[in-house]
């Protein structure tokens, strides 16, 4: 029963929240009006976003984070969706992430939810999202979203956290991989964990250095802030009007660092309100949702409208050169129109 | 619609720290095609209960070679209940005498496996156990 479950998952009833992300998961019929009954009470969770590399310590400075969230005045409740790789031979996944939560155990107060990606590509799973509303919804005021372990272009979370943490460790490479484009530039704050190793302090050095090159350029343009949109403005509007992006030291393992790391979300989460962009960040969201759902949804009906033995033809045409993908795109999209006629 | 995924949440409740069985168990699970969640060494029965009610799994494969298997697996079977999961179908691993098994039966393990088992042999357990539950 939708109605049940969607009431008793607003009551704070764990099960019933378990079923409705395994419902929003598989994506099914009855998921769509769950979500949808859900949806008014949802936009107050602070989502915040921790992506790196592979073993650079993730899982283990979520676990730190979600502890030291906990701690804060208003006591919230902390959302976990740890997302791993979908294996794409056999479809099975291996969620590992809650290996490196275990202290979190016992704290009715957070809620892990491990999550495989089923083949998207950008680091999240295709529900990600909607399953962070049913966190929303239930009142979590944090969740943490945990990327598959990405390298360069995963960065699909920044769509998706109001808060985007990059963790990087130690001895990940010169100062070139960190002017390079890709996930380095979407951090709102960037984490150099394991800090207790060798070169953690050149590493804090390159981050630095990277955000200081582009500070000139720091602009902050339809919701987002990107480093590389580098139009020169003048210097004092760049310094009253820019969140330039901490470079912090943890040692996830043992906690260090991970308290300045929470009051930096804290923080980031009031600059957001108080720019206006917290608003702005969710209408990109929004937008960014819709054409997900456009581009699904006309495929869907799309394919409705053309008989497999049709497409499997064309298929064949552009397999045997004879139809270059541009025609037969052409061909696929009036197919219903001629056969109408 | 995406086909619905078997989720499998292995565990190893207690205190031996051989987990190698657990660990093919997970890989040849996740080779036939299911999600498998893997919490670690050293489990509770109430932690092994709370990582099942927050992933929402179907199985709960438990790994013992210490022995405690029928101090352990009773408690967490309850815990399951208590948490309003009694249809998670609950299977066990490791070395249990063969005079131990009829008794976790009787207390709702689904099926024993032993040192030695073909996992295709759980596979094929594990999806005909959560088909007869659906």
């Amino acid at each position: 029963m939708p109605a049940e479950l969607t009431s008793e998952l607003r009551k704070g009833n764990r099960l019933a929240l378990s079923r409705v992300l395994s419902q929003i998961e598989e994506g099914s019929e009855k998921s769509v009006r769950i979500l949808e009954s859900l949806f008014p009470f949802t936009g107050q969770a602070h989502k915040i976003g921790i992506t790196g590399p592979p073993g650079s310590g993730k899982s283990t400075l979520v676990n730190a984070l979600a502890r030291q969230l906990r701690t804060l005045e208003s006591h919230p409740k902390v959302a976990i969706i740890a997302v791993d790789p979908t294996s794409p031979f056999s479809g099975g996944a291996i969620l590992g992430d809650r290996v490196r939560m275990q202290d979190l155990q016992g704290d009715k107060g957070i809620f892990i939810r491990s999550m495989a990606s089923r083949g998207a590509l950008g680091g999240l799973a295709a529900q990600t999202e909607m399953m962070s509303q049913a966190f929303d919804a239930a009142a979590y005021e944090y969740i943490i979203i945990e990327t598959v372990g990405a390298g360069q272009s995963e960065v699909d979370i920044v769509n998706l956290a109001h808060t985007t943490i990059v963790v990087d460790v130690p001895g990940m490479g010169d100062d070139i991989q960190s002017i390079k484009a890709g996930i380095l530039e979407i951090a709102d704050i960037l984490v150099v964990n394991k800090s207790d190793q060798l070169g953690a302090d050149q590493s804090v050095k390159h981050l630095q250095n990277m955000i200081a090159m582009g500070y000139r350029g720091l602009r902050y343009a339809g919701g987002k802030h990107r480093l590389s949109s580098a139009m020169p403005q003048k210097q004092d509007e760049i310094e009253t009007s820019g969140w330039v992006p901490p470079v912090l030291k943890t040692v996830a393992f043992d906690g260090t660092g991970v308290d300045k790391l929470a009051d930096e979300i804290v923080k980031h989460g009031k600059y957001l309100k108080e720019t206006g962009l917290w608003t702005q960040k969710a209408e990109s969201a929004i937008t960014d949702t819709l054409r997900k759902l456009i581009q699904s949804t006309l495929y869907q009906q799309w394919r409705q409208t053309i008989p497999d033995e049709e497409l499997e033809d064309i298929i064949i045409q552009v397999l045997q050169r004879t139809l270059h993908p541009h025609q037969a795109i052409k061909q696929l999209l009036s197919y219903n129109k001629i056969t109408r006629n | 619609m995406p086909e619905k995924k078997i989720r499998v949440l292995v565990a190893k409740p207690g205190l031996d720290g051989h987990d190698r069985g657990a660990k093919v168990i997970a890989r040849a699970l996740r080779d036939d095609g299911m999600e498998v969640i893997y919490t670690g060494l050293r489990q509770t029965p109430e932690m092994i209960a709370e990582a099942a009610l927050q992933e929402d799994v179907d199985v709960v494969g438990l790994s013992i070679l210490s022995g405690a298997h029928n101090a352990l697996v009773p408690q967490i079977i309850q815990e399951l209940k208590d948490n309003g999961q009694e249809n998670i179908v609950v299977f066990l691993g490791g070395i249990i005498p063969e005079d131990d098994i009829q008794g976790l039966l009787e207390q709702g393990v689904h099926k024993v496996y032993g040192p030695g088992t073909d996992t295709r042999e759980v596979c094929k357990d594990i999806r005909s156990a959560v088909s007869a539950e659906a």
